[in-house]
């Protein structure tokens, strides 16, 4: 049997190394566990989609990258970043990286901007924290650079973010991000609060910014279409853990996880003749059911699903998933009659999908 | 000069005061209803006792009362836009008078006191609103409420006491000691002003000394207030999306704290610090009379106290102007400041 | 437990303990106010027993704890009997003050248009007055027509807290109205009346209480702040705390600290814990405000891959 494996190209250099990364949260009913043993690479110029629905963990996991997370919450694991795993990095080394080594786009660009600052001022201040002893004229040379490669005209530099539109600052917040060249970037659903046109505009600015930058970038969203357009690579996510990792194109033709499957199928596009969806809701994170957290709404779930976790593996195909029964029928694993044995589950009551 | 906003700051300015009108009408009217209509003749009432009926008579028509109330109405609108307001009944002096020599000791108590206010407030605000929850927070927050809590006359009172123990000598009571009074000439109305004006550093002291306890023991009680709007906001701009975005910019987090959080939490709290002056106002009327401070509040106390209405009445009047200007100003002030104010 | 102590209790931090204090101090001067007759030693008016006439300003003693004032009253039957002044006066004026504001906020947000803008432009004005200006013309009007006691300077205070029940109850009707028009055109079904009254009642609820114990604060804030200008409260219809202070000013210059200083206690006393129930209702039932109580997490270890 193969390990658990991550796919490598030894001609790629890896960026960053996430090894059984683990976020929990703190509430009042006990520990939600957000994300649950995460583990991935991220090459050097790489799009790596995550995608997944909406309490997977997915936001979690682009915060938990950079560190950025609540109160009350925990994390764990090891991500290797440059040869140092930032998990045990001080507080204060780690903030050095973050802005310069580690960017962050984010969901609503109409909050992100603080709004009594010019942009002007938020490009001196991001570059003035990070290089210290840089002079006015080339924070403005760099700024108005990064602004012009997002489509931003130099007049409006010493603008306010109130006159801008929602497509506009998100551009804003991307230069922002980019203007220190950080080694890779997190964007978290960075078109889901914009409209079509100007969603594929962004697509297309955050497509081009390997040829521009060469940075890598995880781009988390719910849209099965951004992913198909513009990354990579894409990891599926299901309660806190990755399902499905591998080629973009690979996984939606060829998907291995029955999850990935019954996502694809129920994405709506122009050859749709009847709505599809999986029964079922997603599971409460503090309390996970046992063995492969998808068994009870997963169509192909066996005896053994509901007992023992299944742990990713690189299959055959060349695709990676988290997955007895794509291991059953690529014939990795060996089961015997009384663990394929299909599971009985319970009727999944109207009430619990609403 | 704005660059490009989508208004301009002169018309703001205009709209608002525009804006002021029906709201002076308003305030004008509800004084005018409460303090002519509702007491029934104010003659009687402020000297009744002492002249004879028909001696009350006359001085009611010399006074306008026997007119229609509506002429009276009009008439007195006329005279507040024309700035007179109007003459004491025991002994005819005009309120303008009264509030040119005794404004000025008001303006420099509550001028003191706002700055004394802001200077306790503001960082202790702050603190409290960045360590929440700590014991440094539990301790700010209970200063903020009692130093509301307690009535500014005890305080006063207490400060009184101190003094007159631990440095006696030092002035508790008036604006300035006699000899001051006696040198300083009246130029502008306001004595401090007037003092600096003449080069006159010794008074300029005694003057200052004076100025300590009351507008110590005012700006104590503002503080209060103050601490617990910083407080609260720069909570809530803590949360805020811009500042996680800061963050994960790597804007070190003193520096988010300073130039995210609370200058942004600053904004709200200048408009709600300029509709405190209503607060201000009545402890400064409290102050002077427990300082027996010559300002317009003790004023407003002694002809409360001889029962004159219309001295009343214009004091009161100058004093609901006053405060609509000063909600104006605050809202100037916010404007320059946010740009996203404009009409 | 109901549901809303549950939320008292789960908030994170201090505002649990700030309501808590807050309740217990108030308490203590409702004690003191119901049980007055038995606590103090004298009546609040009495500067004599058995014909002898008490001390003016005389020290503390057995026979009068706290010392006299001036006006040869014990100084602690007056702070006693005070409280029940104080309670009765902030409280009469609140509930009248609520009682007027919230039915006119719901009318006028109900009723809407032109007689709606006028309403909440009065409001505004009437609000944006000095409240103790207000206060102080209100009882200056009241003294000569109902005298100097209890009634006069609850009404004295009435008129101040109304625009705020009235704005509350007020927001809370338009956007409650507005939301039904929405909900009505997405047909959910429940009719638009009960979802009018739980929105508008959940609101409400939330917010009332916390408007009300603040008002009771500056209430009785503004309360000694007219007798200390002798506005308020005659001594001879009720003791009141505000009225003491001025009648110390006085004993103060002269070096004598306890008539002032007990009953200027009781204030700051009463007032600080009803403001800490408002605030620690505030932080505790204010989503916005509230923080929950999180539990800790701890990790366990990492499982080692399996081969």
């Amino acid at each position: 049997m193969s390990t658990a494996a991550q796919p490598h190209l030894p001609d790629s250099e890896t960026v960053l190394g996430v090894r059984d990364l683990r976020v929990w949260y703190g509430t009042e009913r006990g520990p939600v566990r957000a994300v649950d043993g995460v583990s991935f690479d991220l090459r050097k110029g790489e799009i790596l989609g995550l995608v997944g629905e909406s309490g997977c963990g997915k936001s979690t996991l682009g915060r938990g990258l950079l560190g950025l997370l609540p109160e009350g919450s925990a994390r764990d694991g090891e991500l290797l970043f440059r040869g140092l795993d930032m998990v045990q990095l001080k507080q204060r080394e780690q903030y050095a990286l973050r802005g310069a080594s580690l960017g962050m786009i984010f969901q609503e660009p109409l909050t992100r901007l603080n709004p009594l600052m010019r942009v002007s001022e938020h490009f001196s201040e991001t570059l003035k924290t990070h290089e210290k002893g840089i002079t006015k004229a080339e924070i403005e040379h760099r700024s108005l650079e990064a602004l012009r490669v997002m489509g931003i005209p130099p007049t409006r530099f010493r603008a306010y973010p109130h006159e801008f539109s929602g497509g506009m600052r998100q551009r804003l917040m991307i230069a922002l991000t980019l203007v220190l060249r950080p080694a890779f970037v997190v964007a978290d659903e960075p078109t889901t609060a914009l409209d079509v046109l100007v969603e594929a505009q962004i697509v297309r600015i955050l497509h081009d910014l390997r040829e521009t930058y060469e940075t890598s970038l995880l781009l988390i969203t719910h849209n099965l279409g951004i992913i198909a357009e513009a990354c990579d690579r894409v990891a599926v996510m299901y309660a806190g853990k990755i399902v499905e990792i591998g080629d973009a194109r690979e996984v939606f033709t060829r998907p291995q996880h029955s999850y990935t499957r019954e996502l694809l199928r129920s994405t709506i596009s122009l050859s749709t003749t009847g709505l599809n969806f999986i029964a079922g809701a997603p599971p409460d994170l503090t309390d996970p059911p046992p063995g492969c957290h998808f068994h009870p709404r997963c169509p192909d779930a066996m005896a053994i699903c509901a007992t023992r976790e299944p742990r990713l593996r690189t299959l055959p195909t060349g695709a990676t998933a988290a997955c007895w029964h794509a291991e059953l029928a690529q014939g990795v694993t060996e089961l015997d009659d009384a663990a394929r044995a299909p599971l009985q589950k319970e009727e999944i009551s109207v009430a619990d999908e609403a | 000069m704005s660059s490009g906003s989508n208004g301009s700051l002169p018309r703001y300015i205009l709209t608002r005061l525009l804006l002021v009108i029906p709201m002076m009408w308003v305030l004008l009217t509800m004084v005018f209803v409460l303090l002519r209509v509702a007491p029934g003749d104010p003659v009687t009432a402020a000297v009744g006792d002492k002249l004879s009926p028909e001696a009350l008579e006359a001085r009611r028509n010399a006074l306008g009362l026997n007119r229609p109330l509506i002429v009276q109405y009009l008439e007195y609108l006329g005279d507040v836009a024309r700035l007179d307001f109007g003459s004491t009944i025991s002994d005819g002096r005009p309120v303008l008078d009264i509030i040119k020599n005794q404004g000025g000791a008001t303006l420099t108590l509550t001028a003191g006191a706002f700055v004394i206010a802001l200077l306790i407030g503001l960082p202790l605000g702050r603190i409290a609103g960045r360590r929440r929850d700590t014991v440094l927070d539990a301790g700010i927050r209970i200063f903020g409420v009692v130093t509301y809590a307690a009535p500014i006359f005890w305080v006063g009172i207490m400060f009184v006491l101190f003094v007159i123990k631990f440095f006696p000598g030092w002035p508790t009571f008036g604006i300035a000691s006699a000899e001051t009074e006696y040198y300083v000439q009246n130029r502008t109305g306001i004595i401090l002003l007037d003092a600096m004006l003449a080069n006159d550093s010794v008074s300029v002291v005694d003057i200052l000394k004076h100025h300590v306890l009351p507008c110590f023991a005012l700006g104590l009680l503002l503080s209060g207030v103050i601490i617990r709007l910083v407080r609260v906001n720069v909570i809530q701009t803590m949360k805020g999306d811009y500042v996680e975005a800061a963050r994960a910019r790597g804007i070190p987090e003193g520096q988010v704290i300073r130039k995210h959080a609370f200058r942004n939490a600053l904004v709200p709290v200048i408009t709600v610090i300029g509709l405190q002056f209503a607060l201000i106002l009545g402890g400064a009327i409290l102050t002077e009379k427990t300082f027996n401070w010559p300002g317009l509040g003790n004023e407003l106390v002694e002809y409360i106290t001889a029962r004159d209405y219309i001295a009343v009445q214009g004091l009161v009047t100058f004093f609901a102007l006053a405060v609509v200007l000063v909600s104006v100003l605050v809202d100037v002030l916010n404007a320059l400041i946010d740009p996203r104010v404009r009409y | 437990m109901p549901t809303f102590v549950r939320t008292i209790w789960n908030t994170k931090g201090l505002a649990r303990y700030i309501f808590v204090a807050g309740v217990a101090l108030t308490l203590v001067f409702v004690a003191f106010a119901i049980f007055a007759p038995w606590i103090a030693p004298y009546e609040f008016a009495q500067n004599s027993v058995d014909g002898v006439r008490f001390p003016k300003s005389g020290p503390a003693s057995s026979d009068h704890l706290l010392g006299t004032n001036d006006q040869f009253y014990d100084i602690f039957s007056r702070v006693v009997w005070g409280a029940r002044t104080a309670l009765e006066v902030v409280v009469m004026s609140v509930v009248l003050s609520a009682v007027i504001g919230v039915p006119l906020g719901l009318v006028s947000g109900f009723v809407g248009g032109w007689a709606d803008r006028i309403m909440v432009f009065l409001m505004d004005a009437l609000y944006s007055f000095p409240s103790l200006l207000l206060a102080i013309v209100f009882s200056f009007l009241l003294q000569d027509k109902i005298g100097g006691g209890i009634v006069a300077a609850a009404l004295s205070l009435t008129a101040i807290y109304i625009p705020q029940y009235f704005r509350v109850v007020r927001n809370t009707t338009v956007s409650a109205r507005e939301a039904t028009y929405v909900e009505a055109a997405r047909a959910i079904g429940a009719p638009p009346v009960t979802i009018m009254r739980k929105y508008l009642f959940g609101n409400v609820v939330q917010s009332v209480p916390v408007i009300g114990t603040l008002n009771a604060a500056d209430a009785l804030s503004t309360l000694a702040a007219l007798g200390f200008l002798g506005l308020g409260i005659q001594p001879t219809e009720a003791s009141e705390w505000g009225y003491d202070l001025s009648r110390a000013l006085d004993d103060a210059q002269a070096g004598d600290f306890s008539p002032a200083f007990w009953p200027g206690l009781a204030i700051i006393l009463l007032v600080t814990g009803l403001t800490l129930v408002g605030e620690g209702l505030n932080e505790t039932l204010n989503p916005s405000l509230r923080r929950r109580r999180l539990q800790n997490v701890t990790l366990p270890p990492r499982e080692t891959e399996a081969a």
